[in-house]
């Protein structure tokens, strides 16, 4: 693994909080909601981190923190990307045409 | 393989963000959450080839059931549930999103506890403060959502305050934060005190939120989302997960941007919403008095008044989605247009229970977005339209917020109803708004109430119109 220490990893955050920040200001008000649902998406990626600890897990203890862990970050991921995707379908123009 | 699972995590990183920027916009917005869905499912299939990840079979075992339970639960009931209760669903998936940073900390500390660590990511110096603030945060977040769950889900009725509720809050406030500066400034971790330190964060997710009025929930909740994002982020410190890292603090300052947004539709510092409690003061504004009564209308009546009108402006609230009239509004606004009325929708930025909740519906009941104004568009519209038609909306129409400065929403930019010729108000019942501030919008002289269930009552417009 590369080592992401000191001052890079303060590098890594300041552009990160900028690009959210940008990318996220001329978002329209009637995509707010999905937008915010969607975010709740992406930092479903903790499931990443998760499963790392959970599989180092030596105790009892451990692996019960672990498992729930993974299991409510799995949650996370999926329930926010079904939600999303979800809301974002009734703004297709597509299916919009097809129940006129 | 090293080099394979960094760049996976990279090309998730640009997919996320690109993802982001896409769903920015209505046109691009579906193809926007699936390559942040590609690059999610990419990550977390790499994270199986992290070094020491397949060393226990054991444990691989539970991370597979522990993903199909977690997966399985979130899928049905993010499939299952009702389009208007959604705000709610995404405060619980957001929650758990916390809750596994949190139990990530937890993991780190209880293993620096007993001597060991995560294989590979050492705990000490500002790695394990992080550790520690990450939980914190991630531990609020959790409790918080599933607070704000429960009462945006009716389960929870009440804004609950225990005496001195602050000064409570305040004091276990400081107690967590010594707990965990203690925890993270120490080379020897006590495993009573990082249990001890995680139920007290926990407890304060709770208490930080009860006091806390349903009608700023979406603001809270957007807050906890960015909440979440920073736990996710300082976790990723934790074990040096670049994809992590950059994904958290994205949503971390988006949803920081976001909560200021709403905020501001409000017309409310942040601070405001969360430390002092809305309804206490709406009660004790509710006693004044005021001129007029409110004069009813019958369905038949107010479907007349449309169909003759030139145009007719909507103002959808939380009570159109309560009643789930979306549908009906969709079907009375193609009667209305087949007879040559200009509809139009005004959405108020926190109408609902979430900003552009009001726009999901009506979007779900096929209204074109074109006719979806918001309050600055629509406002100058007001004035000339023959009627405006209000759904179960009541503090975001008030016209208090521009006169009263005594009113706890004045300087509240609300939508003009009260300047169209006439008002037709649908409501359930004579109470007041979320607030507890009476409406003198209802006491109007051109204001007529239609008092009955959204759905109900747009059902007699619409059959009012047919019968022409």
């Amino acid at each position: 693994m590369i080592e992401i220490g000191g001052f890079t990893a303060l590098y890594i955050f300041m552009l990160s909080a900028f690009t959210g920040y940008e990318v996220i200001s001329r978002v329209p008000v009637i995509l707010h909601t999905p937008m915010m649902s969607g975010s709740n998406f992406i930092h479903g990626i903790v499931l990443v981190g998760a499963i790392v600890v959970m599989a180092g897990a030596q105790t009892v203890l451990e692996q019960v923190i672990g498992f729930i862990a993974v299991a409510l970050s799995a949650g996370n991921a999926v329930g926010g990307y079904v939600a999303t995707v979800r809301m974002l379908e009734m703004f297709n123009p597509k299916d919009k045409k097809g129940e006129a | 393989m090293d080099i394979f699972i960094q760049v996976v995590y990279f090309v998730a990183a640009v997919l996320f963000i690109l993802g982001l920027k896409k769903m920015s916009s209505p046109v691009t917005a579906t193809g926007g959450i699936v390559w942040a869905g590609i690059g999610m499912v990419a990550a977390s299939l790499v994270a199986f080839f992290e070094p020491h990840v397949l060393d226990h079979v054991d444990n691989l075992v539970l991370i597979i059931i522990a993903i199909g339970v977690g997966s399985a639960v979130a899928y049905i009931s993010a499939k299952r549930v009702q389009m208007t209760d959604m705000p709610q669903m995404i405060a619980i998936y957001n929650g758990m999103g916390g809750g596994a940073a949190a139990a990530i900390a937890a993991v780190a500390l209880v293993k620096k506890a007993s001597g060991t660590e995560i294989p590979g990511h050492e705990l000490s110096g500002s790695i394990q403060i992080l550790a520690v603030i990450g939980g914190l945060i991630g531990a609020i977040s959790f409790s918080g959502s599933a607070i704000a769950f429960a009462k945006l889900q009716g389960l929870m009725k009440k804004t609950i305050r225990l005496p001195m509720h602050m000064i409570i809050n305040l004091g276990l406030f400081v107690l967590t934060l010594i707990a965990g500066a203690i925890i993270g400034f120490s080379d020897d971790v006590s495993i009573q005190l990082v249990l001890l330190f995680f139920v007290m964060a926990l407890v304060f997710g709770v208490l930080f939120t009860t006091p806390i009025g349903g009608a700023d929930m979406p603001v809270v909740i957007s807050l906890f989302n960015a909440f979440t994002g920073l736990a996710v982020a300082f976790e990723g410190f934790v074990l040096g997960n670049a994809a992590m890292i950059i994904a958290g603090t994205v949503v971390g300052s988006a949803g920081t941007l976001l909560t200021q947004l709403m905020a501001k539709a409000m017309n409310r510092p942040i601070s405001n919403i969360l430390f002092a409690s809305f309804g206490s003061d709406g009660d004790a504004a509710a006693e004044e008095d005021i001129a007029g009564s409110m004069k009813e209308i019958q369905g038949t009546d107010a479907a007349i008044m449309m169909a003759y009108a030139e145009k007719v402006i909507i103002v959808p609230g939380y009570g159109m989605a309560v009643a789930q009239a979306q549908h009906k509004v969709s079907e009375l606004t193609k009667l209305l247009e087949a007879r040559g009325v200009k509809v139009m929708f005004a959405i108020h930025p926190v109408a609902g229970r979430m900003p552009g909740h009001m726009n999901v519906l009506l979007a779900e009941a096929g209204i074109d977005y074109d006719n979806i104004l918001d309050l600055d568009e629509v406002n100058p519209e007001f004035p000339t339209a023959d009627v405006a038609l209000v759904i179960g909306a009541n503090d975001v129409v008030n016209p208090v917020a521009r006169t009263n400065p005594d009113s706890p929403i004045y300087g509240m930019p609300i939508l003009d109803a009260d300047m169209a010729r006439n008002c037709i108000v649908i409501k359930r019942g004579k109470g007041s708004g979320f607030s507890g501030i009476e409406n003198h919008l209802f006491y109007a002289d051109n204001t007529r109430m239609l008092y009955g269930d959204g759905q109900k009552a747009v059902g007699e417009l619409i059959s009012g119109i047919k019968e022409m």
